[in-house]
């Protein structure tokens, strides 16, 4: 369980994030984080991740303070996937999967991470075929699913994603999408995603977060927060949010709610 | 099954890469060991090989000029070729790790220059301190001021978020005020300074000497395993520093450590044979066409190559015109200026 109390994160002087407090989210849980531009959805993310320091609010996972441990402690269960791709990195996939398990300080202590695991790990997203390409041979999509490969080989226990899905086409996102199900579901994480597609998030996402400018706009099931009074606050959009003749939900935008200035 | 199937080969050519990559660390080697051999065949002074292996196995039954030659001359100055090539191989490559940066060297950012004007400077002004040979204040200012510009570019390469390019030119920069203040040094110095201070600007294994190639040796002897000891968290780093200090990577620390590192092998190598242009750019961009970017080979490959390139450069100095010995940065900044311009091309290119 990760619990989010009283959080301020500011740049310099500047408030990011002036105070947020979280309803506990529940273990096995895929949370689609949303909001517009600029409302502070990576700067939380870097935060939970111990990558920029807060000064007010606490983060307890498990029950258990995360700012009293260590920061190579907190990566052992803290995942965070950074937005960007890594640019020409002449190393082949298999590598970069390998030293994600074993550059940390605590590699040893978490217990020596061996090729097959590695493998299987590729095997389960469907990337065993790409093990010995050059990540700079990759498609912008085939580097989100390595990128996933290495967070995952760390076994986490909270994986924060920051929009993994920018680079990808209507397939990827879905594979992806799936796949992050699946092993949120089958090991007990907590998945914490930045999404920007509305319709992914109401049908891939167990909970969803809306803020805007640090302030907390809606929680709770994706349903109840993706709602049209919601989408003209958080957004400045008109929305329809309807079924389709599967019975699936889905975003539809009528327009701009007031003409942009 | 199938994908099982693919898994299971995957393993096996990564097994098969990592021998292969053993190998060519192995050849690397021999190449070295080779070249170190043959520089003693060419050019003035040629020994045959019987009488070279009877000189290096069996000294007291050499004949005695030959063996003050082998042994005091041209011996300490290949073996410096080796040590200083290997210290410039490492440096240029956790160099451009570090900055991530294909283009970042000792030479081409100015750390060299640094250290030679750290050196000149001691040289002009005679510095020194009580108990501590002059000759070790010459080194000593010259990783004081290596290590002080290796801290700015670092400096410049975080606070500024500076492009590649930029940094480059930044490092041009420094490359410019570094040489115009040795220009001034020599300027004001002595006509005896001056003669020391030329040697710095050219670069040169003649000065060579066992304590020196020692020193050398000792210094890359010791601070390899350091970097070696880093190689999974410098590889972490080409992911980018954000994933990498996801991975509980102290990122600051890693570079700090790195930049001593690196500050060490530049002025050390700058302080016993000047500023020896393009090994630490040239040996990197080799190393990783050969190994790829994985540091557990990428470093020793580096490092390796750049003994290869400037034993190979050493007996191209001595066999470009007969009779004379012309300065190997002479050399090296003849390879280098072409490679340099073909890494900047292609990179326009991409």
């Amino acid at each position: 369980m990760l619990e989010v109390s009283d959080l301020r994160v500011a740049y310099r002087k500047q408030a990011i994030i002036p105070d947020l407090t979280l309803e506990p989210l529940r273990a096995g849980a895929v949370v689609a984080l949303l909001g517009p531009n600029g409302s502070g959805k990576s700067t939380l993310l870097k935060a939970l991740a111990g990558l920029l320091p807060y000064k007010q609010g606490s983060v307890r996972l498990d029950g258990k303070s995360l700012e009293k441990i260590s920061f190579e402690q907190r990566a052992q269960q803290v995942v965070y996937l950074p937005q960007s791709l890594p640019a020409s990195v002449h190393l082949r996939v298999l590598e970069s999967v390998l030293v994600a398990a074993r550059a940390s300080a605590l590699a040893a202590e978490a217990g020596r991470v061996h090729l097959e695991q590695v493998l299987s790990l590729l095997q389960r997203l469907g990337i065993e075929h790409l093990s010995m390409h050059y990540l700079d041979q990759l498609s912008g999509g085939q580097k989100q699913l390595v990128g996933l490969a290495q967070a995952l080989i760390r076994r986490p226990r909270l994986l924060l994603l920051d929009e993994p899905l920018s680079a990808l086409d209507l397939n990827y996102q879905f594979h992806v999408m799936d796949l992050l199900g699946q092993e949120t579901h089958e090991h007990g994480l907590i998945t914490l995603i930045v999404l920007h597609d509305l319709n992914v998030a109401l049908r891939h996402s167990d909970y969803a977060v809306l803020i805007k400018q640090g302030e907390l706009l809606g929680e709770g099931a994706p349903g109840q927060v993706i709602t049209p009074a919601a989408l003209a606050e958080g957004y400045g959009v008109e929305a329809r949010i309807e079924p389709c003749s599967k019975g699936i939900l889905q975003v539809l935008i009528d327009g701009l709610r007031a003409p942009v200035r | 099954m199938l994908s099982a199937h693919t898994a299971r080969l995957a393993e096996t050519q990564y097994q098969q890469l990592i021998r292969t990559r053993w190998l060519m660390v192995a050849a690397l080697v021999f190449v070295i060991v080779f070249s170190t051999l043959a520089d003693f065949t060419l050019g003035p002074s040629a020994l045959t090989w019987p009488d070279l292996f009877q000189t290096l196995l069996q000294p007291s039954t050499a004949e005695p000029t030959v063996r003050v030659i082998v042994w005091e001359f041209r011996l300490p100055y290949s073996m410096m070729a080796v040590a200083v090539g290997m210290a410039l191989g490492l440096a240029g490559a956790e160099m451009q790790t570090i900055l991530n940066n294909p283009l970042a060297s000792p030479f081409t950012l100015g750390i060299s220059s640094a250290a030679a004007f750290g050196a000149s400077l001691a040289i002009v002004l005679d510095m020194s301190l009580p108990g501590l040979p002059h000759s070790w204040m010459i080194g000593g200012n010259a990783f004081l001021f290596a290590l002080l510009s290796a801290l700015l570019l670092d400096a410049a390469a975080r606070w500024g978020a500076m492009s590649s390019s930029g940094m480059v030119l930044f490092g041009i920069a420094m490359v410019f005020s570094f040489n115009a203040l040795v220009s001034l040094m020599q300027f004001i110095a002595s006509a005896e300074d001056l003669q020391g201070l030329v040697f710095w600007t050219m670069g040169s294994l003649s000065r060579a000497t066992w304590p020196k190639v020692g020193a050398m040796m000792l210094a890359v002897a010791l601070i390899w395993p350091l970097a070696m000891r880093d190689a999974w968290k410098l590889t972490a780093l080409r992911l980018g520093e954000d994933r990498a200090s996801s991975f509980g990577i102290n990122v600051q620390r890693l570079r700090l450590t790195s930049l001593l590192r690196i500050s060490l092998l530049a002025a050390l190598a700058v302080s016993f044979v000047g500023t020896i242009s393009f090994i630490g750019l040239i040996a990197p961009h080799i190393a990783r066409r050969l190994f790829g970017e994985d540091h557990r080979f990428y470093l020793p490959g580096s490092a390796l190559v750049g003994a290869m390139v400037l034993s190979l450069a050493s007996i191209a100095s001595k066999n470009i015109s007969s009779g004379i010995i012309v300065p190997v940065g002479i050399v090296t900044s003849l390879v280098g200026v072409p490679f340099f311009l073909s890494v900047v091309l292609r990179r326009q290119s991409n």
